[in-house]
Parts: C-alpha cells; sequence; structure tokens
C-alpha cells in the first residue's frame, strides 16, 4: 500500500466526518441565502445595508475586542502564577482553571445573573456595606456580557500563553538582569515580548470564540446587547427571515475565515525565520 | 582567570556566585576591596555570557547589543555609536539587522560577547562559552577572545571543563573538584607543579610512580623505586610518596645510561598516532607507564616486549 494511499485512508474519515457535517450543511445555508424568498443576492443587499445588522455587527466586534483583552490579560496572570509559582500556587491555578471545564456555559451564565442582578449579591452586598445607594446596573448590558464571556474564555487562553512561557529560555532573563535591567524591565521587554507568539495565539483563540457567542450574551445582555449569534437566532425564530439569517451567517463565517487566514499569514514568516 | 573542572565540581556556580544570579550560603565577595556579597545582579554591572548565549530571540543582533546600553539609558546617537563599533569589534558587519535565530553558533557567539561587553563592564563572566562549537570554530573563536581580552583590558573569568582551551587563554587558572579549590595559580605552575594528584591527572598525561625512603640528601633528594634509585631537585615539592613525572620529559635508552634517573621497564603496546607514538611500558614490579616518542624516533628496538630504560632529568620529577 503506497503512503499517499495510507494517509488517505486515515485521514479520509474525518474529512467525510467534517464534509457531511459541517461542509454540505453550510452550502445549504449558502443555498437558503440567495434563494429565500427568491433568487438573488437582495439578502446580501439588505445585509450590509440593514442599520439594525450594522450596529449588531459594531457591538460583537466592540464586545469581542473587549472580551479578547480582558481574557488574554487575565490568562497572562494566571498563567505567569501557574508556570512560575510555588508548588501549592500552581495546584491552586490547576483547580481554577479545570473546574470551570465541568460546569456547563449555561450555568455559569446564570450563575453571574444571581452574582450581578439588581438584586444579587454584590448589588446586596454594596448597599449593605453603604458604598452605594442604589444598584448598579451590571447586568443586562455589555458590562454583563464581558464578564460573563470572559469568565467562560480565559481557560482558553491560559493554556497557550503557559506553552510559551514555559519556552522561555531562563537565562535570557538572568542575562537581562546582569546587564542591570531592573525585575519591571525584564518583564515588560524581554519576557513579554519573549511570549509574544503565544499572546497572538491566545488572543485569536478567544476572539474567534468569541465572535459565535450565543448563549452568554443571549442571558446576560438581556436581549440589549445583542450580539451576531443572537441576530441570527432572532431572525430565525422570532421575525423568521431565514434568508436574511443564512445571508449574515454566510458573511461571519466568510468574515472569520478571511481574518483567520490574513492572521495565519502575519504569522508564519516569522516562525520559519 | 579560568576554572577548570570536571562537571559537576561547582565552577559554574561559583560564576553564578560571582555574577549575583545565586546567593551564597557562607563567605564574602569583594570587588576591588568592596564587598558586593549582597548585592543583586542588576546592579553589580558584570557581563555575563551563558552557556548558550541567552540571546533576545525577538529583537535583532543591533537591538540585543543595544539594550545594556539602553538600561543605562545613554543617549540615542551614543547607543548608536557603540553598537555599531562592538559589531565590527566581533565581525558581524551586515548582520546586525538580522534576528539570532538566522545566525550560526560561532555568529550567535559573537553577539552573545559582544552584548556583554558593550558597556564595557568591569569583569566579564563567561560559561562555557565555547561548548557549542565545532573544533575549527572554537580555535578561532579562542583567538578571537584572547584579542578582545588584550583590546579591551577586562577582567574575564572563564568556566570551562576543556583542560587545552584552559591552558591556552588564561593567565591564570583555578582548578575545582567536587567544589573545592585545588589549586589556583598560572597555567605553567599548574601544569609543572600541580599540588596534589587530582590536579596532576586532570591536566595531561602523567607518570606517577609510588616510591620509598624519600628523604633530603644534600643538594637533593633521594628516594627509592623498585631497584633503582631515583634523584629529584630539591625544589619538587615536600619528600612524599609519589613522584610524578610527564610523559613529555622521559627519554628512552637501549642501555642503562651512566648517570641520571632510569628505570626499567618492558615495551606493553605501541599506538601509532601520527607525528607521535604513544608507548605503553610496565617497571618489573607491574607500575604501569606512558610516555610518547617522535614517530621519527621509533626504529626496530621499539617492539612490543622489547625491554629498555626511561630516563628524565632529576628536575623534572615532581613530588605529590
Amino acid at each position: 500500500m503506497s503512503y499517499a494511499l495510507r494517509t488517505s485512508l486515515l485521514i479520509g474519515p474525518l474529512l467525510l466526518f467534517l464534509g457531511v457535517c459541517y461542509f454540505l450543511p453550510f452550502l445549504g445555508i449558502v443555498g437558503w441565502s440567495v434563494t429565500l424568498p427568491e433568487p438573488g443576492l437582495t439578502q446580501y443587499h439588505s445585509a450590509l445595508s440593514d442599520p439594525l445588522v450594522h450596529s449588531v455587527v459594531l457591538r460583537t466586534l466592540r464586545i469581542c475586542l473587549a472580551v479578547t483583552l480582558v481574557s488574554v490579560v487575565a490568562a497572562y496572570v494566571i498563567a505567569l502564577v501557574w508556570v512560575r509559582g510555588t508548588p501549592i500556587q500552581r495546584l491552586l491555578v490547576e483547580l481554577c482553571i479545570l473546574i470551570p471545564f465541568w460546569i456547563s456555559v449555561l450555568t455559569r451564565a446564570f450563575g453571574w445573573l444571581a452574582l450581578l442582578s439588581n438584586r444579587g449579591l454584590i448589588n446586596e452586598w454594596l448597599q449593605a456595606i453603604g458604598i452605594i445607594s442604589a444598584p448598579l446596573t451590571l447586568v443586562r448590558n455589555e458590562f454583563g456580557v464581558i464578564v460573563g464571556m470572559a469568565h467562560f474564555l480565559i481557560p482558553f487562553a491560559v493554556f497557550p500563553l503557559a506553552a510559551a512561557m514555559r519556552n522561555v529560555d531562563e537565562r535570557a532573563l538572568l542575562a537581562a538582569r546582569g546587564m542591570g535591567a531592573r525585575r519591571s524591565r525584564v518583564f515588560w521587554q524581554v519576557f513579554v515580548p519573549m511570549t509574544g507568539p503565544g499572546i497572538i495565539g491566545a488572543a485569536l483563540i478567544v476572539f474567534v470564540f468569541a465572535l459565535g457567542f450565543f448563549v452568554t450574551p443571549a442571558i446576560l445582555g438581556g436581549g440589549r446587547s445583542v450580539m451576531l449569534a443572537e441576530l441570527i437566532y432572532l431572525r430565525i425564530f422570532q421575525s423568521p427571515n431565514w434568508g436574511l439569517a443564512a445571508a449574515i451567517s454566510v458573511l461571519l463565517m466568510t468574515g472569520v475565515g478571511m481574518f483567520l487566514v490574513a492572521l495565519l499569514k502575519s504569522i508564519a514568516p516569522r516562525t520559519d525565520r | 582567570m579560568t576554572l577548570l573542572g570536571p562537571s559537576g565540581s561547582g565552577k559554574t556556580t561559583l560564576l553564578m556566585i560571582l555574577g549575583g544570579f545565586e546567593p551564597v550560603s557562607a563567605g564574602r565577595l569583594f570587588l576591588d576591596g568592596r564587598d558586593v556579597t549582597g548585592q543583586p545582579a542588576e546592579t553589580r554591572g558584570f557581563g555575563m555570557m551563558f552557556q548558550g548565549y541567552a540571546l533576545f530571540p525577538h529583537m535583532t543582533v543591533a537591538q540585543n547589543i543595544a539594550f545594556p546600553l539602553k538600561v543605562q539609558r545613554r543617549s540615542g546617537a551614543d547607543i548608536k555609536q557603540r553598537v555599531a563599533q562592538m559589531i565590527e569589534m566581533v565581525g558581524l558587519e551586515g548582520h546586525g539587522h538580522k534576528r539570532p535565530a538566522a545566525l550560526s553558533g560561532g555568529q550567535q557567539q559573537r553577539v552573545a560577547l559582544a552584548r556583554a561587553l558593550a558597556y564595557a563592564p568591569p569583569v566579564l563572566l563567561l560559561d562555557e562559552p565555547f561548548s557549542a562549537l565545532d573544533r575549527n570554530l572554537r580555535g578561532q573563536m579562542q583567538d578571537e577572545m584572547r584579542r578582545l581580552h588584550r583590546e579591551t583590558g577586562t577582567t574575564f573569568v572563564f568556566v570551562t571543563h576543556d583542560q587545552t582551551e584552559a591552558l591556552a587563554l588564561s593567565s591564570r587558572i583555578a582548578i575545582f573538584e567536587s567544589g573545592r579549590l585545588q589549586q589556583v595559580a598560572t597555567p605553567r605552575d599548574v601544569y609543572e607543579h600541580p599540588r596534589n594528584q587530582f590536579v596532576a591527572e586532570f591536566l595531561g598525561d602523567i607518570n606517577i610512580l609510588p616510591v620509598l625512603d624519600a628523604r633530603q640528601d644534600g643538594g637533593h633528594v633521594t628516594a627509592r623505586f623498585e631497584a633503582s634509585l631515583l634523584r629529584v631537585a630539591a625544589t619538587a615539592g615536600a619528600p612524599g610518596g609519589k613522584l610524578a613525572i610527564r610523559p613529555e620529559h622521559m627519554r628512552i635508552a637501549r642501555e642503562k645510561p651512566a648517570a641520571g634517573n632510569a628505570i626499567q621497564a618492558r615495551v606493553v603496546d605501541h599506538i601509532y598516532m601520527g607525528a607521535e607514538t604513544q608507548l605503553l611500558l610496565e617497571t618489573p614490579g607491574g607500575q604501569a607507564l606512558t610516555l610518547n616518542v617522535a614517530t621519527a624516533q621509533v626504529s626496530g628496538h621499539i617492539t612490543d616486549n622489547a625491554s629498555l630504560w626511561v630516563t628524565w632529568p632529576e628536575e623534572r620529577g615532581v613530588f605529590l
């Protein structure tokens, strides 16, 4: 059996699965987008000219960027403790990363609702202590959505960051100190840049994940901070316009795809240099 | 100054302590009479070249060399000029814009050297700087290192386990074994007057004969080895039970010479090594000896099992 044949036999089932379960349905969506309610590109035209879609796209990008920033910064600190902390700190961090994986997105979103709502724990406590007199609006807005999404996505950012930190040559840090650099300079000018590929990887994972988020923004946004995925859902189930929903889906897919290709291309030449 | 010793003998640890990267458990450290024991690495201002060079992979060659200068907040023009000067000094013109990953091992080593010397540190610490280089490149870099040492006038403290390197490069050698300092002296002194058996055997080949009845006798010392009475110069250390002679000082003779040190031995094996031939000998009492003779002088009488005499001048023997 030739090498090419053996490889294709091994990879074949995966390609078949992806083709049947993802690519064919996607073609179906593309089909809807150009045939419902009538053949043509009218749905794309209305998707691209609809001010509602525009504002949702802008809000989605804004929320996703904020979530990416918050998640990567938080994950960087967590990964730093995980990689360079004492054994007990490491164990604690490991537990804090693993436990959220056992709890569903839905449960966590409702958990945040219980914590952040007007009559939730945080507002009750702050009022009880007397720091605030009226409850803060922590949920049913973009703030709540960002908190909930970042909480879900932080662990996904920790892994690439921790891997990058483990690859940092300890001696380069010692060398920087030996040349008179104080710890803060060693951290910002040597350690952080050396983990750069990990930061890009983590940001990419979080951002792409965040673009398609549905459950968390739907619950914590309370219908006011609608993101793209929720808009598609609304166009299918509440004001049925499947053609428009399909067109937005195809645009989202294409946008994410192009974004990924551009990023991979910008990273690729640096890795083989 | 070279710290020399087998691996695990504590030389890198001492270097890390000198650099301030490792805390001292006991003792004090002085720089020109000033106590620097508790001073952290970043304020000590020593240059350090790590094993594997520890270059910053995200910076270009020029940025790597500029790093310590930026730390010192020098002006942009000053930094630019100094970086150009260092790049020229280590012969890397035209490579300034490249990242370390695009350079060969020898070039990376030069960058590390340039970076460590850029801010003219009072002391440069080097941890096995040549271990990752192939033989030819190593020789070339050693020459370069000697030139830089002369030109910069900086004190170099250099760790190695390679004795030839240590002898060739150092003004002084400190020999380590299992965390203990065995001897500190010039290369010639440690080689010709080793203080103990470890130092003697660690540097080059040496023949050590167990001798009896060593005693002062007029202007020299006499001692008995098997059937021979040996004479040793009085300057050869305190008379003891072990007499060491470097193989290159030993000569062979067919007949017992009329005077001087001579012991009888039998050829066990000879190993052809190009310009020289190494002879493995054994005395009647079973003591093994090695010595090298020029291959051109090896003639018919040096065959396996041939019996001959080994001689050496009395001032070449050293008591351990």
